[in-house]
């Protein structure tokens, strides 16, 4: 009985870490998001062969079979490197919803190649938790038409999870289908790629589940979206209070360093004073998930709305520790904040996400 | 990370409930965090219970009087989970039990343990913690309360103050300076007095909310034996800090904020304005679900940490930080409460119409006093930045009295 990560967690979690400080080092990270065109070095390669992709898929497809607990400790890693890698929709989202709704099939076509990173999936979640825009997909006579925004890892995507209908349907859209044209969108966070996607009479090339079981699929792909988010965003908060507090201990103003001035310390502890426990709440939301399936839902809405009502204040905070450097394009602290800022947004944003919750207890009819 | 519920978790949860329903008619009431006193006949004989079952005073020895089960983090959970659910007291707190209690578990004496722990636990002794001094509050080690060695005893002179509940407590934990030569920090020592004796004076001082919850307290040549220091002379600093931890534990405690949310919850589904309940407001309720956030991170928090203390772990920081989070979480608790009730929030004293025995405006102003009791908000700041953080130390300002003269 205990609240804690294992050894190995602790250890997948070190082991990211390093790989991404050697290899993939923020000096890399801006090189390779400078164009914007999805080009990520061969990391996410290196990262699927260090077992990345593969984390949520079932060991009998090749993957490792590990728990959300194992996801979230990656995407905090992950997100302290700001690794420019596809992980929420390829590694959590699509392979949940292939594990939740697909037949055996199917399972043993696609899973694999997720699990060896080969097969990369964007996720047109959005308008599941709000449409704009007049955006949409519906079906008619067996082809899609539409269009869906801020899909998840679209760009370089070469295929896509489309759910119809507020999640009633599933579809597994392959990205050269015709009738599909995907237009790259620009967000404040250029270490993640965001499409959209106009479906033009699109042949669906897989229905996962039908009803029931799509719904669910889709309710667990999304479950499991928010907590992955929320220890995304404590990752990059950790990181950020972790360069501030180094940074004050360099700094020197008034003939001492910054951080014996009793206002900068109190920002630092201010921060953690927010991030400990929400790391707690993190811990037990991407838990649940698997463990105390009752709970897995509210847990991730409250997890993913209250990283994202701390974590902007945490990346600003610390920027602000850092004076006017902290501001600039070199000190690259605005990396984390951008992350910070999409994480907030996705998947539904903290009052929505509130609001759900309310739901989830009865408390709104 | 498993918290998994075995066979051996669904039939405690099963004990629990089962007891609950039978004594349920005869229990006191959950509060909602306001300062406890000398405990009635009721809650000693529902304490009697509990500690009966396991369900207070869980883990301590049975030599000591407690239970003696081994920690585990779940079936705590669950007993919090249904005793807040019932609305049931979850037993007696306070300085003598959560914080008395552990302190001697780690530096008390066999003979010390033994004559105090269970009376303590059983609710039949009352303590009060005399640390601060007109001169000594965030910086305590300043203590100025002399204890001059005489024969066996000591005689303790000077005064302590902000001391809650020695107007009701039997004896008092504290610190005193016993070694008039040695360090700031080393001449102090931790000692048990009874307040009782001769020489002391219990004045109470009116509070904010209109209750005399604390107190001065002056020693005259008060005479105490030297067998009532805990742990050697000289360490009181150390373990007076051990007291400290277990007090900014129990201030935050989880358990006691998931029993105020709780009584909100409630509150915001009975309370209506213009015909509509406070639950289907959305801007009421978002106050609420943020504050559910709030308190689920720390129950949560509440286990890692536990989690890490019962494998001897330390957990750094993330320990530090729960006394700042927690009060702030139940002074917010409190403010929602009041809004909820709108103008009608703000009666007080049994006012007609007063609602929930003006608890909600009681909890507001006394979780105020739990923000700066117990080392104050920016005194936790400093410990987290420098203990946790390893961030200097303020250099000491040397010029400002001058500038003043
Ligand atoms: C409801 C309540 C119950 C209490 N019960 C007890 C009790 O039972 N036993 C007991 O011994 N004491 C008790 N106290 C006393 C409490 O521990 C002290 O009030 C507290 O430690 C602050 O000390 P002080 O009042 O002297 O304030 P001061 O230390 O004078 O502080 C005044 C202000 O200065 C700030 N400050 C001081 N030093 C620093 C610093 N280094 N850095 C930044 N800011 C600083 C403080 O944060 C505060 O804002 C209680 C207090 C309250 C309010």
């Amino acid at each position: 009985m205990d609240f804690a990560l294992s050894e190995e967690q602790m250890l997948l979690a070190k082991t990211l870490e390093r790989y991404l400080e050697e290899e993939c080092p923020i000096t890399r990270v801006r090189e390779l998001v400078a164009e914007r065109a999805g080009h990520d070095g061969g990391t996410w390669k290196d990262l699927s062969e260090l077992g990345v992709a593969g984390i949520l898929v079932p060991e009998e497809h090749g993957g490792s079979g590990l728990t959300l607990l194992d996801s979230a400790a990656t995407a905090e890693s992950l997100a302290r490197g700001v690794a420019p890698v596809p992980f929420l929709g390829s590694a959590v989202m699509a392979p949940i919803a292939l594990a939740a709704a697909g037949s055996r099939e199917q399972q043993a076509r696609w899973l694999p190649l997720l699990a060896t990173g080969d097969c990369r999936v964007g996720v047109a979640a959005t308008e599941l938790v709000s449409t704009r825009d007049g955006a949409g997909v519906e079906e008619r006579s067996g082809c899609l038409h539409g269009t869906a925004l801020m899909v998840i890892d679209g760009p370089g995507a070469d295929h896509f999870l489309v759910p119809l209908a507020g999640g009633e349907r599933l579809a597994w859209v392959d990205a050269q289908a015709p009738g599909l044209s995907t237009t790259r969108l620009k967000t404040i966070d250029r270490t993640r790629g965001f499409a959209e996607l106009e479906l033009d009479g699109v042949k669906v090339e897989e229905w996962l589940g039908e009803g029931g079981a799509a719904r669910d699929a889709t309710r667990r792909m999304l479950t499991a979206g928010r907590a992955v988010l929320a220890a995304d965003l404590l990752g990059a908060c950790a990181r950020a209070i972790e360069l501030a507090v180094a940074y004050a201990g360099q700094r020197e103003q008034f003939g001492r360093v910054i951080a014996s001035f009793q206002a900068v310390k109190h920002l630092c502890a201010e921060m953690v004073a927010e991030l400990e426990p929400a790391r707690s709440l993190v811990w037990y939301a991407a838990y649940a998930f698997d463990a105390v399936p009752a709970d897995a839902e509210k847990m991730a809405c409250h997890a993913k709305a209250h990283l994202s009502e701390i974590g902007p204040f945490i990346v600003r905070t610390a920027i602000e520790v850092h004076g006017g450097v902290g501001f600039t394009d070199e000190q690259n602290l605005h990396y984390w904040f951008k992350r910070v800022g999409v994480d907030r947004q996705l998947l539904g944003h903290p009052d929505s996400l509130r609001e759900e919750a309310a739901r989830l207890q009865g408390w709104v009819d | 990370m498993d918290l998994s519920y075995g066979s051996e978790y669904e039939s405690f949860r099963e004990g629990v409930r089962r007891f609950i329903a039978e004594n349920k008619a005869s229990a006191p009431r959950a509060g909602i965090g306001v300062a406890s006193g000398r405990a009635g006949g009721d809650l000693i004989g529902w304490q009697a219970k509990l500690i009966e079952h396991g369900y207070a005073a869980r883990n301590i020895p049975r030599e000591y009087g407690g239970y003696g089960a081994e920690p585990d983090i779940l079936k705590r959970v669950i007993l919090d989970e249904e005793l807040n659910a019932a609305g049931v007291s979850r037993g007696i707190g306070g300085q003598g039990p959560e914080m008395l209690v552990p302190t001697l578990l780690e530096h008390g004496s066999e003979s010390q343990k033994r004559d105090w722990i269970g009376p303590t636990i059983r609710g039949e002794v009352v303590w009060c913690q005399g640390y601060s001094e007109p001169g000594a509050g965030s910086d305590l080690a300043n203590v100025q309360t002399r204890a001059v060695e005489d024969g066996d005893d000591f005689l303790i002179t000077g005064q302590k103050i902000w001391t809650t509940t020695a107007h009701l407590a039997q004896m008092m934990f504290g610190l005193f300076r016993t070694e008039p030569g040695a360090s700031k920090h080393g001449g102090l020592s931790y000692m048990l007095v009874p307040m009782d004796t001769p020489g002391i004076e219990v004045r109470p001082l009116a509070t904010m909310t209109g209750e005399s919850e604390f107190n001065e307290v002056f020693f005259n040549e008060a005479r105490v034996p030297q067998s009532n220091v805990v742990g050697e002379r000289g360490e009181g600093w150390k373990i007076a800090n051990t007291t400290l931890r277990h007090e900014r534990t129990m201030l935050a405690a989880s358990a006691q904020l998931e029993s105020a949310l709780l009584a909100l919850l409630a509150l915001m589904k009975e309370e209506q304005s213009n015909g509509v309940r406070a639950i289907d407001s959305p801007l009421l309720r978002d106050r609420l679900l943020r504050l559910q956030s709030r308190v689920l991170a720390l129950k949560y928090h509440d286990l890692r940490m536990l989690t890490a203390r019962i494998r001897g772990e330390s957990p750094g920081t993330a320990a530090l930080v729960t006394k700042l989070a927690g009060c702030e979480v139940s002074h917010q608790i409190a403010a929602l409460g009041i809004d909820v009730m709108g103008e009608l929030g703000v009666l007080y004293e049994g006012s007609p119409r007063e609602r929930n025995g003006g608890r909600w405006q009681a909890l507001h102003m006394f979780s105020l006093g739990l923000i700066i009791g117990g080392g104050t908000a920016q005194i936790q700041k400093n410990i987290i930045s420098e203990r946790g953080l390893g961030m200097p130390r303020e250099p000491v300002a040397q010029f400002q009295l001058q500038e003043q003269r």
